[in-house]
């Protein structure tokens, strides 16, 4: 007789899901699924509200990357009033991105995954979590709330508020920085740097432990995909959006972010509320891409600061022929954060860091606006229209998460084929499928959205008005 | 369970339809968790592995308002098995962001994010209305905020504790 096992919920991720796997009659895996259970509709429930509370409403989405939201949302907004923010204002937004970056790939590794990578997989359950961590590895759980903490810091210090701060607003922020909150920033990133280089150190250490994950947490062909500078360096705020595949073959190199509905599409699934994009122009198969901290580090050429740059090339020069791992994502969040001290630093001390000059003010002149920006899980779209009075028409949000859909789904088939082999089903099975979710991240509170102006549903009927055939666009 | 943790205060957390702003906040307490390791077990969490509600749980912190048939199932559930229900941040108490759907109901919502396609399988049906927490079942603390702060959270627990009443009147309200 077949078999499903359900796993309900998973745990140590940020949102709703379960895991079913199928097994056939002799208790072979034939398929497995991850299901996202979780809608809520933001993208309808706005309609008709003023333009201006968009960034503070979207924010809500998510309470580990509202900042993420704040800068989409108000880039998207700045698009709105076609102004140009003051350059001042955009290196504050993106030394509070930064700081975002640093506080949630510290959520993700050290409160979510240390758990499964220094307890082991097969640990205890009832210990298997950040808890059990402080009580048997003390030090690695104070480095982990430590680093969360002085991510959270920073961007209460720039927001006023850790959570849903109200600071970046269309047209750049609210308030300019203070000489003495400069000074409180900067006197914790060098610590920040120490705990990420010890994290590091030690997960380089461990990873020959790992194995059999490497070889089967999401470790397939694919592409991959994420905003780059100019010179294609590691980009958090604009810049362009590129697609390579796992071979290094640059599969486009410079894709306009603003004409993304030309070159992503998406299917949606009876079994899940999240929907699975896929790059346009090579079809659902071979048009499965992968975003977030992996996919940055790919799609670059260099990271742009010292440190992270070194430590970049030392992860491809080890690991570069097995890079499409997804449990690569570990690193990949280390490295970042490592990039994200350096890199707030550097802005910090630009010389008109504290200039008062940080908001253009201006009336909405344009009907459509679209914001762009790297969230910690990947790239964030934000996609608003408005009516003469500056009333949303319209708003689609295609959200990091989302990106890794068909990915992840293909990870948790593809660990439940390598570890369940028959009927006879282990905790730490269970836990791998879990883990393989935990290494993408996923941010599901995110994650469930419209894609395009509209959703076009098309019926093909015959001459007696029956249906025939009927697709969406 | 060691001895010496049967006697710690069992602590759930719940996060129902929300943005994980209040778990984020409860973080947000940094090194205090250290200290409040000391006292409390986390016996079901987002944060932790276990899949099933405890038979019995002290204290229960709920984020997020109800808006699917899971949700409902599990507040009734978690509110038999736990003996003070905390609604945590302004989703609980109010419905808040999540209720901003009320007015259309969820099937304009569906329709509008998968057309006809609707997933229907496997994943929760959503409720006509977003409720919050104590239109379904009572509530013993009502902890507003958007989310409230750490040391809001840090203050309505150390004081549960201790056996008191916390009195958050000065210390938050909606939205902040």
């Amino acid at each position: 007789m077949s078999q499903h096992i359900t796993i309900d919920p998973v745990t140590r991720i940020e949102g709703h899901a379960k895991i079913t796997v199928q097994l056939d009659e002799s208790g072979k895996v034939e398929d497995a699924h991850f299901h996202v259970t979780q809608v809520r509709g933001f993208e309808k429930f706005c309609e008709g509200r003023p333009f201006i509370e968009m960034p503070s409403l979207m924010a809500r989405i998510c309470g580990i990357c509202p900042v993420s939201h704040l800068v989409a949302s108000s880039k998207a907004c700045d698009a709105l009033l076609a102004i140009r923010i003051p350059p001042t204002a955009v290196k504050l937004r993106r030394i509070i991105n930064l700081a975002q970056i640093m506080q949630s790939h510290a959520l993700s590794f050290f409160y979510l995954s240390v758990p499964d990578l220094l307890l082991g997989m097969d640990a205890d359950p009832t210990k298997r979590n950040i808890f059990g961590v402080l009580a048997q590895h003390p030090e690695m759980a104070r480095d982990g709330i430590r680093l969360r903490s002085i991510g959270q810091q920073i961007i209460e210090l720039l927001g006023g508020k850790r959570i849903h701060p109200a600071w970046v607003v269309p047209g750049g922020v609210n308030e300019p920085l203070s000489a003495e909150k400069r000074s409180q920033m900067l006197a914790m990133l060098p610590e920040a740097r120490e705990i990420t280089l010890r994290a590091l150190t030690w997960f380089k250490g461990a990873l020959s432990q790992y194995q059999e994950e490497i070889a089967s947490f999401a470790n397939f062909p694919s592409l991959f995909m994420g905003l780059v500078n100019d010179s294609n360096e590691l980009e958090f705020y604009d810049g362009h959006l590129r697609i390579v595949a796992s071979d290094g073959r640059v599969v486009a190199g410079r894709l306009d972010s603003l004409q993304y509905q030309t070159f992503i599409e998406e299917r949606i699934e009876n079994w899940t509320y999240l929907k699975s994009p896929f790059y346009k122009p090579l079809g659902e198969q071979e048009g499965m891409y992968r975003v977030g901290p992996l996919a940055r580090l790919l799609v670059t050429e260099r990271c742009g600061t010292p440190q992270a740059d070194r430590e970049r090339e030392e992860f491809l020069a080890t690991y570069g022929d097995a890079c499409a791992s997804s449990f690569f994502y570990h690193y990949a969040r280390l490295i970042e954060i490592l990039y994200a001290s350096e890199r707030m630093e550097m802005l910090l001390n630009d010389p008109d860091i504290l200039s008062p000059r940080v908001r253009a003010h201006a009336e909405p002149n344009q009907l459509e606006g679209i914001g762009v920006s790297e969230a910690p899980r990947g790239t964030l779209i934000h996609h608003y229209t408005i009516d003469e009075n500056g009333l949303i028409r319209s708003a689609n949000l295609i959200i990091a998460t989302g990106h890794n859909n068909l990915a992840m789904n293909r990870g948790v088939r593809q660990v439940a084929q390598y570890f369940i082999k028959d009927a006879h089903i282990t905790d730490g099975m269970l836990n791998r499928l879990e883990a393989v979710i935990r290494a993408f991240d996923p941010c599901l509170s995110c994650s469930t959205h419209a894609l395009g102006e509209m959703p076009l549903l098309v019926q093909v009927l015959n001459a007696e008005g029956t249906l025939v055939d009927e697709r969406i666009r | 369970m060691s001895a010496e943790s049967v006697k710690k205060v069992s602590v759930a957390t719940v996060w129902l339809d929300g943005c994980s702003g209040c778990h984020m906040s409860f973080l947000d307490i940094d090194e205090r968790l250290i200290e409040l390791a000391d006292v409390i077990d986390i016996v079901y969490s987002p944060l932790i592995d276990n899949k099933i509600f405890p038979e019995q749980v002290d204290l229960t912190l709920v984020e997020g308002s109800v808006s699917s048939e899971d949700d409902l199932a599990k507040i009734k559930k978690i509110r038999e098995h736990t003996r003070l229900l905390i609604s945590m941040g302004d989703c609980a108490v109010t419905g808040n962001v999540p209720s901003m759907r009320n007015p259309l109901g969820s099937e304009k919502i569906l329709q509008h994010i998968y057309l006809k396609h609707a997933p229907s399988t496997i994943v929760p049906r959503l409720l006509s209305r977003v409720l919050p927490v104590h239109q379904v079942v009572s509530v013993d603390v009502f902890l507003p905020g958007c989310p409230p702060s750490a040391d809001v959270i840090y203050y309505t627990l150390t004081e549960l504790l201790a056996g008191r009443e916390p009195d958050l009147i000065n210390y938050t309200r909606f939205g902040k």
